[in-house]
């Protein structure tokens, strides 16, 4: 059985990692704020980009010329992923969330016999992945001195998949990130970019006469690189926003169990404070009758 | 004089929304181009260069160094990184920029087409300059 002093300073040390959760689940509080409101001001940007794309990829015919970004190599041998998480731990699981999604298509890729290559964005999903895919990991990519997710980062990303794909270092891209949905849950995503899927809303297009300037398919190759960088921010912002809910949500489940185990830890060393004066009073007492 | 709408979006947020636009001069990829009320509906690219918004009461000009617009059912949408009200733009700004692209131009492999956009950016943020 502990010592009184023991208690007291078990209590005490609980106490103060109390406090920090608290504190950490306020800074995520504010910061996730500031995190959403991003996300929602980059919304329009990436929707009216995808939006021309869609316009200008239905009305190409010829499949065989068009732009390798969208329709890709034809072949899917070599497939690069690209895993986007935090450089910082403490957010409950939303880094494993992500690295559980991309291990298990890396499985799905490894039981087919594809080729694969992995970029990590984000230090925690290298420090995960560096154990069983350590001679997979062809670059890895950290943004630990930017303080929110910007633009400039994503290009730099989006600069350094498409130089790998014009060298044919690989002919799918995926990219994993957690899409925020709200405090509490952040589901974990695969998309891929390369090459585009542009699916769903085949029909709503309306017969629209563009007019190109300059031809079609020097916009389309223009454009696609674009798409790219567009497409990682987007994931910077849903991943930046997922991380500080699961970060806060994290601090508040951390600083009720403090506060349980301070409860049950009191009630331990008040138990044991009577247990001790009781046995005293017995001793004196038995002591004062054998007299 | 008809108006028409206008948006200027960059990833990070929207700069400019207005449904009082009257003309917009851009400059695209094959020269400048004005823009009016139902103009067929277009897709171009900006080359570096200034975007003048007319409308009732006011001008505001702004330089763009890329991006994408697209004219459709009198909406113009201007989507671009980099964009700067003339207004709040300083010159050590300018000149920065000016430095980055004399060494982009340095570079060995560089594309005709590249060496052509960075000649641009660099007269016309000159221009600006002087005025």
């Amino acid at each position: 059985m502990a010592s009184l002093d023991d208690l007291k300073k078990r209590i005490s040390s609980v106490k103060s990692t109390q406090k920090i959760t608290k504190a950490m689940k306020m800074v995520a509080a504010a910061k996730l704020r500031r995190a959403q409101e991003n996300a929602e001001r980059g919304r329009p940007y990436s929707e009216k980009m995808n939006n021309i794309i869609l316009n200008l990829s239905n009305g190409i015919t010829d499949f065989e010329n068009a732009p390798k970004l969208l329709v890709g190599t034809g072949e899917d041998k070599v497939h690069l992923c690209v895993v986007m998480t935090a450089d910082r731990g403490l957010c409950g699981g939303f880094n494993s969330n992500i690295i559980k999604k991309a291990k298990a298509f890396f499985q799905k890729l490894s039981d087919s016999d594809k080729e694969l290559k992995i970029i990590t964005v984000g230090s925690k999903g290298y420090d995960q992945l560096k154990r069983l895919y350590k001679d997979k990991i062809i670059e890895r990519i950290s943004f630990k001195e930017s303080k929110n997710a910007n633009y400039f980062d994503a290009d730099k990303v989006g600069k350094t998949i498409i130089e790998k794909f014009e060298k044919k270092e690989f002919d799918i891209c995926t990219i994993f990130y957690n899409q925020f949905k709200n405090v509490i849950t952040q589901i974990p995503q695969e998309q891929q970019i390369i090459p585009l899927k542009t699916s769903e809303k085949k029909n709503e297009t309306s017969e629209q006469n563009y007019e190109f300037e300059p031809d079609e398919d020097e916009i389309l190759s223009n454009l696609l690189p674009k798409n790219i960088s567009t497409q990682i921010f987007k994931a910077m912002l849903e991943n930046s926003a997922s991380e500080q809910g699961s970060r806060m949500s994290a601090m508040d489940n951390a600083t009720r169990n403090a506060g349980d185990m301070v409860d049950k830890l009191t009630i331990k060393y008040n138990r044991s404070r009577q247990a001790a004066i009781t046995k005293e009073l017995i001793e004196i007492i038995s002591g004062a009758e054998s007299l | 004089m008809e108006q028409f709408n206008l948006e200027i979006i960059s990833p990070e947020e929207s700069i400019l929304l207005k449904n009082d636009t009257e003309e917009v001069v851009i400059p695209t990829i094959e020269g400048y181009m004005g823009i009016l009320r139902d103009h067929i509906p277009l897709i171009s690219f900006l080359k570096p260069g200034i975007i003048d918004v007319k409308s009732k009461n006011e001008t505001m000009n702004f330089y763009v160094d890329d991006g994408i617009v697209e004219f459709k059912e009198n909406t113009l949408s201007i989507l671009t990184s980099k964009i700067f009200n003339l207004k709040n733009i300083n010159q050590n700004n300018i000149d920065n920029i000016i430095n980055d692209a004399y060494e982009g131009l340095k570079k060995e492999n560089i594309r005709d087409q590249e060496k052509f956009i960075l000649d641009q950016k660099i007269e016309v943020l000159n221009s600006i300059k002087i005025n």
